[in-house]
């Protein structure tokens, strides 16, 4: 009995770091919660599968996962975040000229592998996937941190793949551009 | 067949072809456009990064120990 309490404090610290990565994916506190007690609720009952492995965040990491996974689905019929316009890439109209070239050309960025091993580039990171519209930022997380294949996503959330092309561009030039102000153009 | 594409064009191209296969023509055109143009291959290598950089997210908080 000690060593399960033990064990639930382990994972009960736990719980600050994973609520921020839910909410990471999901941009919606309450679903994150939510997603995050089921995955602490499975993590107890299965403390057997942990048994002998290396860290237990990474393991909990990977049962929340498929946590948020499963709220995505279970969202998908009443979509819980608002609407966006399906084109309007006017807002990258600024970086190019009327004709379609580099209003200022794109910078090169220094050592981007050696920023991975910083904390402060991770906070870096996160401020700018919060600052993108919800849907956006959740298509980007599908497609990138989930590894979701376009088709899968659009059938998830129910939109049209070109849509869903759109959107994964806003988030990558967006991202692009904040990280240049944020980190690599320091 | 797409021929000659300005850089807003290219860059929406680099991105979907990080989530589809592009047609032939559209990879023509792509490459032709990335050969001659610096700012475009910058901005395609940064969006690969992106990939990299969220895809390896919880390993990096583990990493960096945050």
């Amino acid at each position: 009995m000690a060593a399960q309490d033990a064990f639930r404090k382990q994972l009960e610290a736990l719980r600050p770091y994973l609520v921020r990565y839910a909410a990471l994916q999901l941009r919606d506190a309450a679903a994150a919660e939510d997603a995050v007690q089921e995955a602490l609720l499975a993590a107890l009952a299965g403390e057997a599968g942990f048994a002998g492995r290396a860290n237990l965040r990474t393991w909990v990491t990977g049962i929340l996962k498929h946590k948020i996974v499963d709220v995505i689905r279970r969202q998908a019929r009443e979509p819980a975040l608002p609407e966006e316009a399906e084109e309007g890439l006017e807002e990258f109209d600024g970086l190019f000229t009327r004709n379609g070239h580099w209003a200022e050309r794109p910078t090169g960025w220094a050592d981007p592998d050696g920023a991975l091993e910083q904390a402060q580039f991770l906070r870096a990171l996160e401020m700018c996937l919060e600052r993108l519209p919800a849907r956006t930022a959740r298509v980007f997380m599908m497609r990138e941190h989930l590894g979701q294949e376009t088709a899968e996503i659009c059938k998830e959330l129910g939109i049209t793949p070109t849509h869903c092309w759109v959107m994964l561009y806003r988030a990558r030039m967006t991202l692009r551009e904040c990280l240049q102000q944020t980190w690599f153009g320091k | 067949m797409m021929g000659i594409i300005s850089c807003k064009e290219t860059t929406r191209l680099v991105s979907q072809g990080l989530d589809r296969e592009l047609a032939f023509g559209e990879r023509v055109a792509l490459r032709v456009h990335l050969v001659i143009c610096l700012g475009c291959r910058r901005a395609g290598r940064q969006m690969e990064f992106l990939r990299k950089a969220v895809r390896e997210l919880a390993e990096i908080d583990l990493r960096t120990g945050f």
